[in-house]
């Protein structure tokens, strides 16, 4: 590499240092634990449709009643009543980093978030604790009808079509923390991209949790109609505390007929982040959605992005990545479920534990009675570093009709020896070889991102796996 | 000039002692061959030098120009200026052949004097048309789907770029046709110079017709048996081995076991057990 590549290297990733936190006061602040008071205060500080108010409330009662999950991760360390569940750091989402207040506009400086929307991205959005601080998109796309805003300002300007498409793919009722999202949700990005309008630069959102023991709740709803495409990119982060902060977020999105949707997410959580996510997307005829997934970073992780491929020749693939360092628990995978005739799914997982991290897929292929021709190829490979760390893959395929394929391959591997001392006999160390040997592993993943983010991933990664060789 | 001096080097693999006493010199501007039947220890001398994880040296030294050879890990003994060109190179997926030798090139030169980018290019896109390699060479994964052909080549474009001091070429003519073996040698041939001491591993004389060596060595039971010139080097293209074992009383002339290869049942699901 040349030094000026090294340079604008360094230039884009910057001081690679998101543990930081920003001293701010909030607004509003709902205090810690949640109660159905808490849920009505919420929904009066937004100023929401009784409606609104209504679905908050179901959502809340079904949190209570549902006990956690009895698989995966131990979610029983969570204290509920520890956690602020929501709470406003500014008065509005502005569409001018002038108008952020200073100190929360440092924040996503420090993260290079307004450069990186110069340079190549068509809108971004960010969101600080429970609201979104900012939000803009090139004028070009507004004037072909393209919407993106933050989720709360959405239901005031654009309700019916927000009603329309609102926790269709995602009721209140799907699990324990959709139920609790659904109660005390805040923030996220709606976006609509009309008929055959193509965004040709990718949409960001930047999510941020500052504070010790808070609990971030955004909600994303993407509508993607018929012919049209998009490429949405989502960006988290937390500082390091001694204590959990709860981040259970819910993603929908509809890809219309003929619709193509790319959602990339790299997630970078703190390992005191507990992350519980639901994401889906309703796929319809002739249309594709991608779950690019990049998990590097949180304590606990619970996320299986899904695709229900409704439509006939509906496509869905899912590529991620998943690392499990010092105190992470990653359990993640993908979800298809096949209803339409000739629908086809991928599924590549790429894993990796070091220093004692643990990281399992869990994947679910369901091929359904009126899913004749289906076709669904999953790969899992997963590298462990050391001893300490483990992994596991638990994969459900369900077929219920008699033509339809499933292929599954899987791998377990080390870092063989034979590629490290080849590597290394050509004057490679050997923590430079066995970066290189990673980073070929996550290739498939990585060369599916826009190169800055590729860049940063590869960082990320770098930084992550530091001292665990040798 | 750089000299690689072995005295009496014993080495052994899972308590088999393989290499019995090694002695050999190369200097700057010599070519050594060192020829022999199969299983007599010359791959394993080949991947001792170079410090292979699988082998542990038990007597005798190693040195590069008086340097300590085998107190050096393998990335510091190819900083150092050893250089070998493997039998079976391993394939590395996801990293490409250009990031891989420029991370290697790299790896010799001070952290703030990276080679330009566009000096690479152009050293590298003349490597791979010397080789005569595919165009696109500098964008596949680092030997991922070679033809073994392609991969012998990939070996000496490898040495073409890192320029070594002393280079060990372990069976570069197997699995090559003649074509190929013609543009190795050249390659090869065109790269020596007083700079460079030159290791030939082989069965097959033919690969002499393509590089010319100074001195051959015959390797039998873990040692060096017998040492001559071109004279030795045709008696053993016409007469083969056994005359030598006969002069020397040797009977079996091996040293390495036969290799295990079953496969665990727990390994069943793997790769790399599909591969085996």
């Amino acid at each position: 590499m040349s030094d000026k590549t090294k340079k604008e290297i360094e230039r884009i990733i910057g001081d690679y240092k998101y543990g930081f936190k920003t001293d701010t006061k909030p607004l509003r602040d709902t205090g810690r634990g949640l109660t159905e008071d808490i849920v009505r205060e919420i929904s009066a500080i937004k100023n929401e449709p009784e409606w609104m108010l209504e679905f908050r409330l179901k959502g809340y009662r079904e949190f209570i009643k549902r006990p956690n999950p009895t698989w995966g991760p131990d979610l029983n360390k969570v204290n509920f009543e520890d956690i602020t569940y929501y709470k406003k750091p500014s008065e509005k989402s502005e569409r001018s980093w002038d108008d952020v207040p200073e100190e929360i506009k440092n924040t996503f400086d420090k993260l290079g978030i307004p450069e990186a929307e110069q340079k190549f991205l068509a809108g971004v959005g960010a969101q600080f604790e429970s609201e979104v601080v900012y939000h803009s998109t090139l004028e070009e796309l507004e004037k072909q009808g393209v919407v993106f805003l933050d989720t709360d300002t959405a239901l005031k300007e654009y309700p019916e079509l927000f009603k329309e498409y609102f926790s269709k793919v995602v009721p209140q009722n799907d699990n324990k923390y959709a139920a609790l999202n659904s109660a005390v949700w805040s923030g996220g990005s709606f976006i609509y991209v009309p008929k055959g309008v193509h965004v040709e630069k990718p949409l960001q959102s930047y999510f941020r949790i500052n504070s010790e023991q808070m609990g971030q709740f955004e909600r994303t709803l993407i509508v993607v109609d018929e012919g049209a495409s998009l490429h949405y990119v989502e960006g988290c982060t937390a500082p390091i505390y001694t204590t959990d902060s709860l981040h259970a977020a819910t993603v929908e999105i509809y890809v219309r007929k003929g619709g193509h949707c790319r959602y990339t997410t790299i997630q970078n959580w703190a390992a005191n982040i507990v992350n519980l996510v639901t994401k889906r997307a309703l796929v319809e005829e002739d249309a594709h959605m991608e779950w690019v997934d990049g998990n590097i970073g949180s304590g606990i992780n619970m996320k299986y992005p899904a695709c229900i491929l409704k439509g006939d020749r509906a496509k869905g693939t899912t590529i991620s990545i998943a690392f499990a360092g010092k105190n992470m628990h990653q359990d993640t995978g993908a979800k298809m479920i096949h209803l339409g005739k000739d629908t086809t799914s991928s599924i590549v997982s790429k894993s990796m534990s070091a220093k004692g991290g643990k990281v399992n897929y869990r994947g679910l292929i369901h091929h359904a009675h009126s899913a004749r021709g289906a076709k669904s190829n999953v790969e899992c490979d997963t590298i462990i570093l050391d001893k300490e760390s483990t992994s596991d893959t638990l994969p459900y395929n369900i077929v219920k009709n008699n033509a339809a394929q499933i292929q599954h391959e899987a791998s377990v591997s080390k870092v063989s020896e034979e590629q490290l001392f080849y590597l290394m006999s050509r004057g490679l160390s050997e923590e430079e070889a066995t970066e290189m040997i990673i980073m070929g592993f996550i290739e498939p993943f990585a060369k599916e991102l826009p190169m800055e983010y590729a860049v940063e991933l590869n960082q990320l990664i770098k930084l992550e796996m530091e001292g665990s060789i040798g | 000039m750089a000299t690689l001096k072995i005295e009496d080097l014993h080495a052994q693999a899972e308590g088999h002692e393989i290499l019995k006493g090694v002695n050999l010199e190369i200097k700057g501007g010599e070519t050594h061959a060192i020829m022999g039947p199969n299983g007599t220890g010359k791959s394993t001398l080949a991947s001792v030098i170079m410090g292979h994880p699988r082998y542990r040296v038990t007597q005798g030294t190693i040195t590069l120009d008086g340097e300590d050879v085998l107190s050096m890990s393998t990335d510091e003994r190819a900083r150092a200026g050893l250089f070998l060109a493997m039998q079976s190179p391993a394939e590395v997926p996801g990293v490409t052949n250009s990031d891989f030798i420029k991370s290697a090139m790299n790896a010799r030169l001070p952290e703030e004097n990276n080679i330009s980018l566009f000096k690479f290019i152009r050293e590298y896109d003349k490597a791979v048309a010397a080789l005569k390699m595919r165009e696109d060479l500098p964008h596949r994964y680092l030997n991922d789907g070679f033809s073994g052909g392609e991969k012998k080549r990939n070996e000496i474009l490898q040495m073409r770029m890192l320029k070594p001091t002393v280079a060990i070429l372990d069976e570069i003519d197997s699995g090559l046709d003649i074509d190929a073996l013609k543009v190795v040698g050249e390659n090869v041939t065109e790269m020596k110079s007083d700079d460079l001491g030159l290791l030939l591993i082989t069965h097959y004389q033919r690969l002499l017709d393509y590089i010319s060596a100074d001195t051959v060595h015959v390797m039998m039971q873990g040692r060096i048996v017998k040492s001559g010139d071109t004279d030795l080097m045709k008696k053993i293209d016409e007469k083969g081995y056994d005359w030598i074992k006969e002069e020397l009383g040797i009977e079996d002339e091996r040293v390495v076991p036969e290799k295990d290869e079953r496969i665990l049942l727990e390994d069943c699901a793997t790769k790399e057990a599909f591969e085996k």
